[in-house]
C-alpha cells in the first residue's frame, strides 16, 4: 500500500511540474506585457520598455522566473499583478472561496436530485419511469451550461423577477449558478447512480436483506446505497475537474467574482502573474482531488493497487 | 420473461435510432442547402424590421435580431460552422489519437510511458483552462478552435485504443500472425485496427456532440470563431444583451445546439448498446 501511495504521489508531483512548466512557458508566448501596458501612450522609447520589463521582472531568463513561481506556489506568494500591483495571492484568496462555494452547492444539488432519480430508474429498469429519466438525462447532456444559465435568467430574473440576474449579492444569488451546474452534473450522475445501483441490486446480500423482510426503502437506501458509495465517490471525484471548468464558464454569465472571472480579466489584460496563478491553483486542486480519490480507492479496494 | 425483455429492448433501441437519425438528417440537409433555403443570405441587414418577434411575419419565421437579420437563416448558417468544426476536429483527433494509441499499446516502452503521463496532465487541466492559455497565445479563430479541439481530445482515442490493444496483443490470432512472420505494421493495420473500429466510431459520434458544445462555449466567451461569422455560440453572446426585449435571439440558437447534440448522443448511445448489450461501458 505504501508503495502504491508513493507511486501515485510521484505521478501527481510530476504532473504538477509539467503543467506548471507548460502553462508558464505558454503564457510567456502570449505577448510582451510592457508593450501591452504602454499601448496608446505616446512617445515610449525602447529604454522605457526595458525599464518596465525590469520592474515587472520579465526580462530575466525563463527558468529563473519559473523557479521563482514554483517557490511562490509553496509559500502562496505569486508576486504582484501587472495592473495596479495588487498581490496575486490576495486576489486568489478573494476569488477561490466564491468558486469553491459554488462547486459545493452544485455538487449538493446534483447529489440530491440524481440519487433518488438514479435509484428509481434502477428499480424500475426498462419500465416507463426508467425511459423517461433516461430521456431527461440525455437532454440534460445536450445543451451548453451557459445556455441553461441564460434561460434561467430569462425565466427567474426577467420574467418573474424572483432572483438576482448576476453578481454575488445575498444568499438568493447563489441559487441560479448552483442550480445550473447542478442540473448539468445531474445529467451524468443519474446514469452513474443507475448503473452502479443495477450492479448492486443483483448482489446476494440484497436478496438476504429482502428475505429478512426489511422494507424496500431500507433495502435500497441503507444496504444498496452504502455499497454503491465507493464507486460513486470515485466518479464524483473525477468529475471535479469538469465541475471547475464548468463553473469558470458559468461565472462569466452570472458575473460571479470567482476564479473564472479573474482568469478571463487577466487574459484580456495580459496579466501573466494572475493568469498563471489562477490556472495553477485550479489544476493543482484537481490533481490533489484525483490523488485523494485514487488513494482512498486503493485503500478500500486492494485490486486497484496492483494495476 | 427473457423474451419479453428482449422485445422491449429492441423497441427502445429503434426509437433512439429513429429520433436521433431524423434529427441529424434534418440538420445536415438544412446545413448543406442553407444557400438554397435562404437565397437572401444570412447577413442581410433590414433595420426596418429589427427585433421582429417570432411567428409574427412570414419573412422572419423565428423573428429577427437587433440588426433585422433573420434568426432562422442565421441558426441554419451557424449549423454549418458547428458541424464543420465538430467533424473536422474529430477526424484530426482520431487520426492522431489512434496512431499514438496503437504504437503505445503495441510497443509499450517510451511512447507508452510518455502517453500515460500526458493523460495525467490532461486530467489535471480542464478544457476551458487549456483553452484560455491556448487562445491567449494564438488568438481565437476558426482554425485555432479546430486545432485546440484536436489537441485537447486526441488523448481520449489514444487511451481507448491503447487499452483495447493491450487486451488484444496477446490473443491467439495476433500470436499466430507473429509466428508466421507477419510484419509489425501489417499486424497493426490488418489485425488490430479492424477490431477497434466499433468503439472508436461510438466515441467519435459522442465526441462530435461534445466538440459542438465546447466550440459554442468558446465562441460564446469570445475565444472561438470570429464574431462576424454566424455561429450558435456567437449568436448567444450577442443575444444576451437583448434578453430583456428579445428572448428569441438567445432561445433558438440554444435549441439548435440542443437538438443537434441530442441527435448525436442518441445515435452514439444506440451504437454503443449494439456493441455492448450489457451496458457495462455506458459510464
Amino acid at each position: 500500500m505504501a508503495g502504491f501511495i508513493v507511486k501515485r504521489m510521484l505521478q501527481a508531483i510530476f504532473a504538477t511540474l509539467i503543467v506548471t512548466l507548460l502553462v508558464s512557458y505558454a503564457i510567456r508566448l502570449t505577448g510582451d506585457p510592457a508593450l501591452m501596458l504602454t499601448q496608446g501612450a505616446g512617445s515610449i522609447t525602447e529604454a522605457d520598455l526595458a525599464r518596465i520589463r525590469e520592474a515587472l521582472g520579465v526580462n530575466r531568463p525563463f527558468l529563473v522566473q519559473y523557479f521563482e513561481f514554483l517557490r511562490g506556489m509553496v509559500t502562496f506568494d505569486f508576486g504582484k499583478s501587472f495592473l495596479g500591483g495588487t498581490s496575486v495571492g490576495l486576489l486568489i484568496k478573494g476569488a477561490l472561496p466564491s468558486t469553491l462555494v459554488l462547486a459545493f452547492w452544485s455538487m449538493l444539488v446534483s447529489i440530491m436530485i440524481s440519487i433518488p432519480l438514479g435509484i428509481t430508474a434502477a428499480v424500475h429498469r426498462n419500465k416507463m419511469v426508467d425511459q423517461v429519466i433516461r430521456v431527461f438525462s440525455l437532454v440534460g447532456l445536450s445543451f451548453p451550461n451557459f445556455w441553461l444559465a441564460i434561460m434561467l435568467v430569462l425565466v427567474f430574473s426577467i420574467t418573474w423577477n424572483l432572483l438576482p440576474p448576476s453578481g454575488m449579492v445575498g444568499s438568493l444569488s447563489y441559487i441560479m449558478p448552483s442550480v445550473t451546474m447542478g442540473i448539468i452534473l445531474t445529467a451524468t450522475n443519474v446514469r452513474l447512480v443507475r448503473t452502479t445501483m443495477l450492479e448492486t441490486l443483483n448482489a446476494q446480500y440484497i436478496m438476504v436483506a429482502r428475505a429478512k423482510g426489511l422494507s424496500e426503502r431500507k433495502v435500497l437506501y441503507k444496504h444498496a446505497l452504502r455499497n454503491c458509495a465507493i464507486p460513486l465517490i470515485t466518479y464524483l471525484g473525477l468529475q471535479f475537474g469538469g465541475l471547475l471548468g464548468g463553473i469558470v464558464v458559468i461565472e462569466r454569465v452570472f458575473n460571479w467574482p470567482g476564479m473564472g472571472t479573474l482568469a478571463f480579466d487577466a487574459v484580456g489584460a495580459r496579466d501573466y502573474p494572475v493568469l498563471q496563478a489562477t490556472i495553477m491553483v485550479l489544476s493543482l486542486m484537481i490533481i490533489l482531488v484525483n490523488l485523494a480519490v485514487d488513494i482512498i480507492y486503493g485503500l478500500v479496494d486492494p485490486r486497484i493497487r496492483t494495476e | 420473461m427473457a423474451e419479453s425483455m428482449k422485445k422491449k429492448r429492441s423497441f427502445d433501441l429503434s426509437m433512439e435510432l429513429i429520433v436521433g437519425a431524423t434529427l441529424l438528417i434534418v440538420i445536415l440537409l438544412s446545413a448543406l442547402f442553407a444557400h438554397q433555403l435562404f437565397p437572401d443570405g444570412v447577413d442581410k441587414i433590414d433595420l426596418l424590421s429589427r427585433l421582429t418577434p417570432p411567428f409574427a411575419k412570414p419573412e422572419h419565421p423565428l423573428g429577427s435580431d437587433p440588426l433585422g437579420r433573420d434568426v432562422l437563416a442565421r441558426v441554419v448558417a451557424g449549423g454549418r460552422i458547428s458541424l464543420l468544426i465538430g467533424v473536422t476536429s474529430v477526424i484530426g483527433a482520431v487520426t492522431l489519437g489512434v496512431t499514438i494509441g496503437l504504437i503505445a499499446g503495441f510497443y509499450r516502452g517510451i511512447t507508452d510511458m510518455l502517453m500515460m503521463r500526458f493523460v495525467d496532465i490532461q486530467l489535471a487541466l480542464p478544457f476551458i483552462l487549456l483553452a484560455i492559455t491556448f487562445i491567449a497565445i494564438l488568438g481565437g479563430s476558426l482554425i485555432n478552435t479546430i486545432i485546440l479541439l484536436i489537441v485537447s481530445q486526441w488523448v481520449q482515442y489514444a487511451r481507448l485504443v491503447r487499452g483495447q490493444v493491450l487486451a488484444l496483443r496477446d490473443r491467439e490470432f495476433i500470436l499466430a500472425a507473429r509466428a508466421i512472420g507477419v510484419k509489425d505494421w501489417r499486424i497493426i493495420v490488418q489485425h488490430l485496427l479492424p477490431n477497434l473500429t466499433g468503439p472508436v466510431i461510438v466515441l467519435m459520434t459522442l465526441n462530435v456532440a461534445n466538440n459542438i458544445l465546447l466550440e459554442s462555449s468558446l465562441t460564446f466567451l469570445g475565444m472561438g470563431v470570429d464574431p462576424t461569422i454566424p455561429t450558435w455560440g456567437g449568436m448567444l453572446a450577442e443575444g444576451r444583451s437583448y434578453l430583456q426585449t428579445a428572448w428569441w435571439v438567445s432561445v433558438f440558437p440554444g435549441l439548435a445546439i440542443m437538438l443537434t447534440v441530442l441527435g448525436l448522443n442518441l445515435l452514439g448511445d444506440w451504437m454503443r448498446d449494439q456493441l455492448d448489450p450489457t451496458g457495462k461501458t455506458s459510464l
